[in-house]
């Protein structure tokens, strides 16, 4: 089966310092994959080089079989790849449920309509208050973006990714700023998304990340150190000597 | 769709609009009205690129100046009818947008701003420089109005109503083009552009195409420009003239739809009206403009806006 | 011969009073991000200021320096208590500066009328030398000179000061100086009034050449981001440099184009711009 995603010697360095040196990676269909490794270890450089955000000086993705490596961030998120960020960057201005409108668009050809007005598409706001009940926001749909919290704003940021029917999700610390009950709520939102969905997901090495995850790789100086499930990982004499300091 | 409230209230201002002349009293008022409009038209097209893509420009005059010397030259040089001129020249200027868009579009903040400047000196310069064409400082007369329909526009109080159906129709198009999926996704660019991309919008194409449409209603405004004028100069291609209309969409309000008539409104009242009895009416101007920039920073109706919001919900009539 | 010789000293003199008003742009952009629009009505102000000192009678160079100082004041107060407001706020900033171009522009008007008013050059400097061959007005070398000594004045306290080494810091990474301590805010007033100075010293020093009349201010502006896009932003020798390419460009442009003067002068602008849109600007802007 192809893999929904297949890095192979990915390297970016900058002014010649190298924050992403050579890393392969294969990410199967359906999987949980996690990814960790101290700061400053290249992890989000890495998820930037997989969005198109950057483009690498070598090394290939390919996405579902399909070499992605010199498609715009745009051509990527039409082939089925969706991300969060780690600082939140949503539209202040509108509504949560216009955010989501606006992800929804995003993969349709009407968004290059300039006439007839969006105010009317009554089936798009529908079916962004099916979205945001799946992540538990319907009652603050009309709620400028602005007004949010902080974990509202962060589920609202999976919904927008949720909306546009993903096929990879990456998502970028997605439980960091998060108090105890809404980490709670987020998680449980991650746990019953399908299985045609393959997630990666950059966190720090806490207990709910852990349980998350089938597989992970951990990432060091732009390298990968360890890979494995979760209890390979967990016990190898390297991951410690990360984060202990070797 | 547009609630009734709102519309009521488009009626209500399109209905005073429509009223000028009749309560105007004499021609100059009445003309004042059409350079109000023009000028409105004028900013709207930049208010396209500068309120609702967050691409301030410096070189809008460009499009305003191009139209109105095409029509004029293809007028006298070739014998055109004003009308049959002013549409090549939308084309013409339509053109230049699409080719000016690919350079300026190469950078964004202060580079956009300073290569749109560029561009529009380029042109003034040519309009000075190339005598042969464009008359040099001395500029293109003797250009007739035109006769739509028959409908002679010579008058000050026909011009004026023609200027208001064109108004009214960019308005109404302009209005469609920002409340539209392609305008939400302007604004969505505007606002987060990296998201917009992750999102699947190209945001480039976007930009450019919103370029292309200001570019296109700013070669209208030149149309009604070198109609009401019947002469055309290198100063409506200068930098001045750029300022000016830059200067109009941050004082009236930048994405806002009424925001660029507000601003017109502001500089030819003040540079026509207020003139006769503030001899400094331009330093005046500026400091107008300065004072918004500093303390109404989304422009003079959002400001209007929210004090009514207060005044209103303060009498207890519950606010918007 | 002749022409190329006094033609390339033309340029010369040309580009000696675009790098007054120019290197004090390049160090505002440079430091605060601020494209600053109404530079060019500072070099228009200083001129009318430096022609109404010389109406006294007053030495031509103690008028330079009084207007120039007149300026640099002005530009700390406008820095000070209009665009400090700003603070944070770019465009906002631009377009204060906007602003406050017309007003001057309208107060010039004013103050000193609409008649061009050409600028007395200093008495020992009238006439013209022999040089290579060609006569060529003394004056006119005069203005290459102190252009000269300007720059390696500039450069000296740039390269060579504390608060030259502060203005570095700055241009390079503002967060990174203001770490460390370095007096931020104040020095975006001094570097802003060093500007405005800079420039009003070149509107005096332009004055016996170009003269002073309204609509100076909007016909300088664009030469000052011409010369600070191709030179690069904050760079003291880019501004020279760029200034005596500008100098050539349009010098030479004028005399054997006439008619394509003003394009020539911005094309390479527009290519420069359009070809290396990030590299111009040491930090990346949105």
């Amino acid at each position: 089966m192809t893999a929904a995603l297949s890095i192979a010697d990915l390297r970016k360095s900058f002014g010649g310092l190298p924050a992403t040196d050579g890393v392969s990676m294969e990410i199967a269909a359906g999987e949980r994959r996690l990814i960790i490794g101290p700061n400053g270890a290249g992890k989000t450089t890495l998820f930037n080089l997989i969005s198109g955000d950057l483009r690498a000086d070598s090394g290939s993705v390919r996405l579902f079989g399909e070499e992605v490596g010199h498609l715009r961030p745009d051509q990527r998120a039409q082939r089925g790849l969706a991300r969060t960020y780690q600082i939140i960057t949503l539209f202040p201005r509108n509504t949560i449920a216009e955010n989501v409108i606006l992800a929804m668009l995003g993969l349709t050809p009407s968004r290059w309509q300039p006439l007839l007005p969006l105010a009317r598409r009554r089936d798009l706001r529908e079916r962004a208050r099916e979205v945001l009940a799946r992540v538990g926001l319907e009652a603050v749909a009309d709620r400028p973006l602005a007004a949010a919290s902080y974990g509202e704003k962060r589920r609202a940021e999976i919904a927008m990714a949720l909306a546009q029917d993903p096929r990879l999700l990456l998502l970028d610390e997605p439980l960091a700023g998060l108090s105890m009950e809404e980490r709670k709520s987020v998680q449980a939102l991650l746990e019953a998304i399908p299985r045609d969905v393959t997630i990666v997901m950059i966190e720090h090495d806490t207990d709910a990340a852990l349980a998350f995850a089938e597989r992970i790789t951990v990432l060091h100086y732009g390298t990968v150190i360890v890979e494995g499930t979760r209890a390979e990982v967990v016990a190898h004499p390297r991951t410690r000597e990360v984060y202990l300091g070797a | 769709m547009i609630s009734p409230r709102v519309l009521a209230r488009l009626a209500a201002e399109a209905i005073a609009l429509a009223a000028v002349p009749l309560v105007a009293g004499n021609d100059y008022y009445v003309n004042l009205g059409s350079q109000v409009l023009i000028a409105a038209i004028f900013a709207m097209s930049l208010n396209i690129l500068v309120g609702y893509g967050g691409m301030t420009s410096l070189g809008h005059a460009a499009y305003l100046g191009v139209s109105a010397y095409a029509t004029a030259w293809l007028a006298q040089r070739m014998g055109m009818g004003p009308l049959a001129a002013g549409a090549c020249a939308l084309a013409i200027t339509t053109l230049l947008a699409a080719f000016y868009g690919v350079l300026a579009l190469r950078a964004s903040g202060l580079g956009f701003l300073m290569i749109t400047l560029a561009l529009g000196q380029i042109l003034w310069g040519l309009a000075y420089r190339w005598v042969a064409v464009t008359g040099g400082d001395n500029g293109l007369s003797g250009l007739a109005r035109p006769a739509p329909f028959g409908w002679d526009l010579g008058s000050a109080t026909a011009f004026y109503y023609f200027s208001l159906a064109v108004f009214g129709i960019a308005f109404a198009a302009i209005g469609l083009f920002v409340g539209s999926p392609f305008g939400a996704s302007l604004k969505g660019a505007r606002d987060q552009p990296r998201r917009m991309r992750a999102l699947g919008y190209n945001v480039w194409l976007i930009r450019w195409i919103s370029f292309v449409v200001s570019g296109f209603w700013g070669g209208v405004a030149g149309l009604l420009y070198v109609y009401y004028n019947n002469f055309i100069s290198p100063h409506a291609l200068s930098l001045t003239q750029s300022a000016e209309a830059l200067l109009m969409v941050i004082a009236g309000g930048p994405a806002t739809l009424l925001g660029p008539l507000v601003g017109a409104a502001l500089v030819i009242v003040m540079k026509n009206v207020v003139s006769a009895y503030v001899e400094r009416w331009t330093l005046l101007l500026g400091a107008v403009f300065v004072a918004i920039v500093i303390f109404l920073p989304d422009g003079l109706v959002p400001g209007a806006q929210r004090l009514w919001a207060r005044w209103a919900s303060r009498r207890g009539k519950g606010g918007r | 011969m002749g022409f190329w010789i006094t033609q390339s000293l033309n340029s010369l003199a040309l580009g000696g009073l675009l790098f007054t008003l120019s290197a004090g742009f390049s160090l505002i952009f440079g430091l605060m991000r601020i494209a600053n629009l109404s530079h060019g009505a500072y070099f228009m102000l200083g001129a009318y200021i430096g022609l109404t000192l010389l109406r006294t009678g007053m030495n031509f160079w103690l008028a330079m320096l009084l207007a120039g100082a007149a300026m640099a004041i002005f530009g700390a107060l406008i820095e000070r208590f209009v665009l400090r407001r700003l603070a944070g706020r770019t465009l906002s900033q631009v377009l204060a500066t906007l602003g406050i171009a017309f007003m001057i522009a309208d107060a010039c008007l004013w103050i000193w009328s609409g008649d061009p008013m050409p600028l007395p050059g200093p008495a020992s400097l009238e006439g013209a030398v022999p040089v290579l061959g060609a006569r060529f007005p003394l004056y006119r070398l005069a203005v290459i000179a102190v252009a000269a000594v300007i720059y390696a004045g500039l450069l000296l306290v740039v390269e060579r000061t504390r608060i030259g080494a502060m203005i570095r810091a700055g241009v390079d990474d503002l967060d990174m100086a203001r770490a460390v301590g370095i007096p931020v805010k104040t020095l975006f007033t001094a570097v802003f009034a060093l500007g405005a100075g800079l420039a009003g010293v070149g509107g005096v020093i332009a004055g016996p050449i170009l003269s002073v009349y309204p609509g100076l201010d909007a016909d300088m502006l664009p030469l000052a981001l011409v010369v600070v896009i191709l030179g690069g932003v904050g760079s003291l020798t880019g501004a020279a440099i760029g200034s005596v390419v500008i100098g050539f460009i349009y010098t030479f442009g004028q005399a054997l184009l006439p008619d394509l003067a003003y394009v020539i002068l911005f094309l390479p602008m527009v290519l420069v711009l359009v070809a290396r849109p990030r590299g111009l600007f040491g930090r990346v802007t949105t």
